[in-house]
């Protein structure tokens, strides 16, 4: 895997991040965007039924993830986490790698702050490297992204083989492109048809 | 006379609830020890009780039901993600409680945090049930985990001291 360190990778727009995920899902992989801007920028790349948009339970998006990809082992299931998110629920790290879902796929969005509530920066911000913690927690494939073209190769090859993966990725400080629609009920009825779990007679 | 933890397990069994994490307890370890020994069970130990809850909420969304182990120490963890995940989603999340800090409890930590269960699960407007004796025990979590997948609504199942035995002082009071 590629050898970047969380201080030379290059810091990236997240919105232009998440499109070029999108646009690389051609088998209605699983997409959960954690609370703060993940989701905004997931949501504002075009709405997938397999998209789920938390609204609040701050650091769940890895564990739901993992829920949806134990529940569907043939499923790619990605989480797209922020880094205030994840460090308020590091332990998830140890879960996953116990588990160890060949499907799972973690992309840590990496702006070293709390973006939505103001820009201030995390505890982790001055010297914690969660790629770093993510590989002593037995996650074995995880990495920097040094730039897009390596995301975009890093993307591929998460989508090619076994995981759990994680992809860190460092963010520079541009807001997000969209907002979410905060209907938390649409949002998980459309999920649940998004993965083939709900048949309704009512259009979706 | 089947024990407590061998009704709980048919009704799960019954109702096709297979996605069991847990945060682990000790009146909770012959029905975990069942869970593991019985393959129709993915179970397994999580950092936090809120993890265990996204776990089974994702789960679920996916078709696979579930349900969150804990004693009362634990749930005290949850409102927060509890209301903004499955209460505002509105996703059958399950969970049963080991309930610490009654009855003849010795930690006066459990014994206060215990006071914080049900006002929390009533300000949640969470459906929940106490389950006291052996011969209500299969019919309270058969019907309760019906009606919160029918509702798509989350519950809790409280296992009483008075049903599981509790975990009993260790000493005489005053001794
Ligand atoms: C338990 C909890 N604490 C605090 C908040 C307030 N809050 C909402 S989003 C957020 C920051 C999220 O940061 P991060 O995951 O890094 O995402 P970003 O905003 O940078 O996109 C905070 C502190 C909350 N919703 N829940």
């Amino acid at each position: 895997m590629s050898v970047t360190t969380a201080h030379n990778a290059k810091k990236m727009y997240r919105f232009d991040l998440v499109k070029r995920l999108v646009a690389r899902l051609k088998n209605d992989e699983a997409v959960i965007g954690g609370i703060g801007h993940s989701n905004f920028d997931l949501f504002t790349a075009g709405h997938r039924p397999q998209n789920f948009y938390m609204l609040g339970s701050m650091g769940l998006a890895i564990p739901i993830a993992l829920g949806v990809a134990i529940a569907q082992p043939r499923r790619k299931v990605f989480a797209l986490e922020g880094d205030g998110s994840l460090l308020m629920q590091l332990g998830c790290l140890s879960t996953v790698a116990a588990q160890a879902p060949k499907n799972l796929i973690i992309l840590v969005m990496d702006n070293g702050t709390y973006q939505i509530t103001g820009g201030q920066p995390t505890p982790a911000a001055v010297g914690t490297d969660y790629v770093a913690v993510a590989r002593g927690c037995g996650l074995t494939s995880a990495a920097w992204a040094a730039d897009e073209e390596d995301f975009e190769r890093l993307v591929q090859r998460c989508l090619e083989t076994d995981g759990p993966h994680l992809i860190g990725l460092k963010l520079d400080a541009q807001g997000p492109a969209g907002q979410t629609e905060r209907d938390p009920v649409q949002i998980r009825d459309r999920f649940m048809r998004g993965m083939g779990v709900k048949q309704s007679k009512l259009p979706g | 006379m089947q024990a407590w933890h061998e009704i709980v397990v048919e009704a799960l069994k019954a109702n096709d609830i297979r996605l069991i994490p847990y945060v682990p307890d000790n009146v909770l370890k012959p029905l975990i020890a069942a869970i593991h020994a019985d393959p129709f069970f993915t179970a397994f130990t999580t950092a936090r009780e809120e993890e265990a809850v996204g776990i089974v909420a994702g789960g679920v969304m996916a078709g696979m039901r579930g349900m969150v182990l804990m004693q009362t120490s634990g749930f005290a963890t949850l409102p927060n993600v509890l209301a903004s995940l499955p209460c505002a989603f509105h996703i059958p999340v399950l969970m049963m409680i080991s309930e610490r800090g009654t009855l003849g409890e010795f930690n006066l930590g459990q014994a206060a945090v215990w006071r914080t269960m049900r006002p929390a699960l009533e300000s949640l407007a969470m459906e929940y049930q106490v389950i006291t004796r052996l011969d209500e025990c299969g019919f309270q979590v058969d019907r309760t985990i019906r009606q919160a997948l029918m509702t798509q609504q989350p519950t809790a199942m409280i296992l009483s001291p008075l049903l599981t035995g509790g975990k009993a002082s260790p000493v005489k009071a005053g001794g």
